[in-house]
């Protein structure tokens, strides 16, 4: 994985969760000012349609109420043809904004010599013109604007229409059927028309401009297009018809709500590259009309748009500021961590006297870099401390390992040690500790024919049990005279011990001295751990211990003196409790009964063989665990002649 | 500009040398006369004329469209024209005043129609009875006359002006139609084809070609050569508008707003489709003939049912391609 630096994420973070602030809002001011306009459009929309269309409704309810009374008062059979012309001409002159005006009467009506009677009065160069419907070619009977209120029996707006005669204007009529009384029946008598030309209507309409191209049109009951800024539509395609070229199946369906005169705001499909636009439409009171107001959406949403890049580019800057400020901070944090780092690298590869990076800020960093000092100075003195303990230490443990091989050197070593002497062999081996150890042993004739051989272990450890070790040693030889029992010795050398022994140590002691000539052997114990008397073919067994206490506490004690006699072969086994105690990996002991098991399998038991074997035995058992305590082991073996069995 | 018309002129010199060796100096002038105005109907005659068809045989045609005020056939009869098109029924009503022989017969079956709306009361023909049904005058009415007395009907005939108004106010239960015709406008007006329920005549054993080329029988015996031009031509016509249905759209649209008549081509894309439905025929190998069965159908209906006393047999009326 690739590393980045914290300037690098902090950056990261802090600018993506701005770009997702700044996204959002954008996004939610988008969304909601299209809202906004998008309603603002509709309700202007609204409004300039209704406006509209009540200003058609007005005029068409106008028209429509002149000829409703003209209607009316043709029920009235008393009128002459003479009174319909002029009713008719009249009603026209006072009407500007009635183009023409029609009373055409049913077939032999009004003379039953007359097929036809429909007087139609015009507007033509601002003079009223005259002429009488109906011949062979024209027979208005079957027009639309005759038979539909007849057929339906009420007032009608007809479809508009081209009127060819008067310069392709278009027209619409608005028709009104009257009867009269006949032998007492009401009989369907003809028809009053009012035409008014569409032309105002289609200058009103192209008048509405919403946004840059936004337009209206009227619809025809059919759905015909009365206006429309496409002129080509006018009169020649209906919605439907347009809906069908374009292949826009919603743009009938809003045509079908439209004939029907429903309200509805919109937005239509693309068709043919068209951009989005929007459409409000309404019905018109009369006529069956729908007037319909299109504008583009893209228009519309122009100063959304604007808003929106103006804003997106505000927070692009904030964006790039932003980003300096946090690259700029990001800096300053991390270029006096780098420097720590470095420094760090440095210190700890040993220059200690390297000069830290000096950072004054009152931050986190001024205490980081505070704190490095600190650490620095502390770690100086530390490692001076260290350097000269360790010196130190190194000095007192040399001199410590030079005690131990004085203390090591007063043992005797040489084996075998009478070479010379047939009647016994001895044998001993001490294995110290690491650490320095109380352990003694010695052998030495008191005369010609008493041999004298100890083993002794001083409590503690270290320097002082040394010195106790090599002072009982000294005392022990310096007080063994020519006809002492050893009970007397370790009394006498108990009594020296204790006389001074502030520090309270004592040492165990097994001491014994053989006749080498009949193996009388006396013996006495303090304190140690008791010894393995090993008969020549017999049975190794313990040797009692007197339960007298160990040497160099109290200094009137008076130790005992037993006596036994090794007879040839005999072997006896003194040690330490380095022997039994010696522990392996798991912390288990040596143990007495290990001991104990190792001498009776001994075949043919030799001194040095004992010593070694169980040595052996030791190392075996032990698997490497560091040894804790001295193992010190002596051998006495009396010679002679040995019945084996 | 001059060269190039001499060059033209040369060839088709040549071309009428080898054709018609009699009339070997120019093309021939003659006139046709349309049953309405300009409208996908007459599309192969409208092709056949834009893409040189008639001049190719020799023929200098001058179209007169019709219209609401023109007979086509009064036409033939004042020598305003030579040719007219007319429907069989037409022709044959008018052979018994007027020696008008047919010399081309195209559009081969019935498209007129009556048209209600679904949600009326009317579910069958048969619920016509005693209802206002919009007619047109004179030829319309004879398919309507005849179903109307075979199904033994009293309708009340309304005179059919020639918009849909009054039908879509609901003013007459039926409105005529033809397929190609008013049966689109009033899906142009916003009625789904769902909410129309059409009765063809063509399903009531009423299934009367239509649209046929005639003239005086003086012209087919005088000019046979000019009769044949006239029709195989329009048959290319024909061809070539169901061909290159935009182009002849925008053909139809021109003439139909040079005379100022309300045009849209969603309309006449409707009307040039039926025009192919109607005029190619599965029945028939050669485009423009009258099939003789065809004829006797006719005849036999109009005489049984006493619009004409007598009329010629099918040689004698008959002069077009077999």
């Amino acid at each position: 994985m690739k590393r980045h630096g914290i300037a690098f994420k902090l950056a990261l973070l802090i600018l993506s969760c701005a770009f997702i602030i700044v996204a959002v809002i954008m996004g939610y001011n988008y969304y909601y000012s299209r809202g906004i306009i998008l309603q603002q459009a509709q309700t202007n929309a609204k409004s300039v349609a209704h406006e509209t269309t009540s200003r058609i409704d007005s005029v068409l309810s106008g028209v429509q109420k002149v000829a409703n009374n003209i209607a009316l008062s043709m029920e009235d059979a008393s009128l002459t043809k003479e009174d319909i012309l002029e009713l008719n001409k009249r009603v026209l002159a006072n009407n500007p904004e009635i183009y023409g005006m029609a009373i055409a009467f049913e077939p032999y009506f009004l003379e039953s010599d007359k097929l036809y009677f429909a007087p139609y009065h015009y507007r033509s160069g601002g003079r009223i013109g005259f002429s009488m419907l109906g011949d062979p070619a024209y027979r208005y009977f079957y027009m639309d604007w005759y038979q539909v209120p007849k057929e339906l029996e009420r007032a009608v707006w007809t479809e508009p229409y081209n009127d060819e005669g008067g310069g392709n204007i278009i027209m619409a009529t608005y028709t009104v059927p009257f009867y009269r009384t006949m032998d007492g029946k009401k009989v369907f008598a003809g028809v009053v028309t009012a035409d008014i030309s569409l032309e105002w209507l289609e200058d009103m309409i192209s008048d509405i401009k919403l946004f840059k191209t936004g337009y209206a049109f009227l619809l025809s009951r059919h759905g015909t297009f009365i206006t429309h800024p496409t002129r080509d539509y006018i009169m020649n395609e209906t919605i439907f018809s347009l809906a069908e070229e374009l292949g826009s199946s919603q743009l009938r369906e809003i045509g079908r709500k439209m004939v029907e005169g429903d309200r509805g705001f919109t937005q239509l499909d693309k068709t043919r590259g068209a951009e989005d636009r929007y459409l409000y439409y309404t019905g018109l009171e009369y006529g069956g009309w729908a007037l319909g107001v299109l504008f583009p959406k893209g228009e519309m949403l122009a100063d959304v748009h604007r808003l929106s890049w103006i804003m997106g580019l505000i927070g692009l800057c904030g964006f790039f500021v932003l980003a300096l400020v946090i690259i700029y901070i990001a800096r300053r944090i991390t270029h006096p961590l780098t420097e720590l780092s470095s420094a760090a690298l440095e210190i700890a590869s040993g220059n200690l006297d390297l000069k830290l990076p000096e950072i004054t800020s009152r931050d986190e960093v001024g205490d980081l870099a505070e704190s490095f000092r600190v650490m620095n100075t502390s770690l100086k003195t530390y490692i001076e401390n260290l350097t000269s303990t360790t010196a130190a230490k190194e000095r007192i443990e040399s001199e410590l390992r030079i005690a131990r091989e004085i203390q090591m050197g007063i043992l005797p070593k040489l084996f075998p040690a009478f070479p010379e002497r047939e009647e016994f062999e001895v044998y001993a081996s001490i294995e110290p500790a690491k650490e320095v150890g109380g352990d003694l042993y010695d052998f030495f004739f008191i005369d010609d024919t008493h041999f004298c051989f100890l083993v002794g272990d001083v409590s503690g450890k270290g320097v002082p049990a040394a010195f106790f070790m090599a002072v009982t040693k000294t005392l022990l030889k310096v007080v063994s005279e020519r006809g002492m029992d050893p009970g007397d010795i370790i009394t006498k050398v108990n009594g020296d011990l204790a006389a001074e022994n502030e520090s309270c140590m004592f040492v165990t002691l097994f001491l014994a001295i053989i006749d080498i000539e009949t193996g009388e052997t006396r013996y006495a114990n303090a304190g140690h751990n008791p010894p393995i008397f090993m008969p020549c073919g017999g049975t190794p067994k313990w040797i009692p211990p007197f339960g007298e206490p160990v040497a160099g506490i109290m200094d009137m004690m008076e130790y005992s003196t037993k006596t036994m006699t090794m007879a040839p072969g005999d072997i006896m086994f003194i040690y330490t409790d380095g022997v039994t105690e010696a522990m392996n990996q798991e912390q288990k002991l040596y143990s007495d009964e290990r001991l104990m098991e190792l001498l009776t399998n001994m075949k043919e038991p030799f001194a040095p063989k004992v010593v070694k074997a169980i040595d052996e035995s030791i190392k075996v058992f032990a698997e490497g665990a560091e040894q804790s305590d001295d193992i010190t082991m002596l051998a006495m073996q009396f010679m002679g002649k040995c019945d084996k069995k | 500009m001059s060269h190039l018309k001499h060059i033209t002129l040369l060839l088709l010199l040549s071309l009428c040398s080898m054709l018609a060796p009699a009339n070997a100096n120019a093309l021939e002038r003659t006139s046709i006369v349309l049953q309405w105005l300009p409208q996908a109907q007459f599309a192969g005659i409208y092709m056949a004329q834009d893409m040189g068809f008639y001049e190719e045989a020799g023929i200098d045609l001058t179209i007169l469209s019709g219209g609401p005020d023109i007979l086509a056939s009064e036409y033939l009869e004042s020598g305003k024209a030579e040719f007219a098109t007319l429907f069989l029924t037409t022709g044959l009503h008018r052979r018994a005043t007027l020696p008008i022989v047919n010399i081309g017969q195209f559009v081969q079956h019935s498209s007129l129609m009556l048209i209600t709306r679904k949600d009326s009361e009317i579910k069958r023909l048969e619920d016509l009875g005693g209802k206002k049904v919009g007619l047109w005058a004179n030829e319309f009415q004879i398919q309507a006359r005849i179903l109307f007395k075979k199904k033994g009907l009293k309708v009340s005939v309304v005179p059919q002006s020639d918009s849909l108004d009054l039908f879509l106010r609901g003013g007459v239960a039926a409105a005529s139609g033809m397929w190609y015709n008013e049966y689109h406008t009033l899906l142009s007006y916003g009625m789904e084809e769902s909410e129309l329920q059409p009765f063809f005549y063509s399903d009531y054993g009423l299934d009367f070609p239509e649209d046929g080329i005639y003239c005086l029988e003086k012209v087919a015996d005088e000019k046979p050569e000019l009769c044949r031009a006239l029709v195989e031509a329009t048959a290319r016509g024909w061809m070539y508008a169901f061909n290159h249905t935009e182009e002849t759209i925008d053909s139809v649209i021109r003439r139909m707003k040079e005379a100022k008549v309300p045009a849209n081509r969603a309309h006449q894309r409707w009307m040039l489709k039926r025009m192919e439905d109607l005029i190619i025929s599965d029945d028939y190998a050669v485009m423009g003939a009258l099939h003789p069965n065809d004829y006797q159908r006719v005849r036999t209906a109009l005489m049984d049912h006493g619009f004409i006393d007598s009329a010629p047999l099918f040689p004698d009326f008959y002069r077009g391609p077999r």
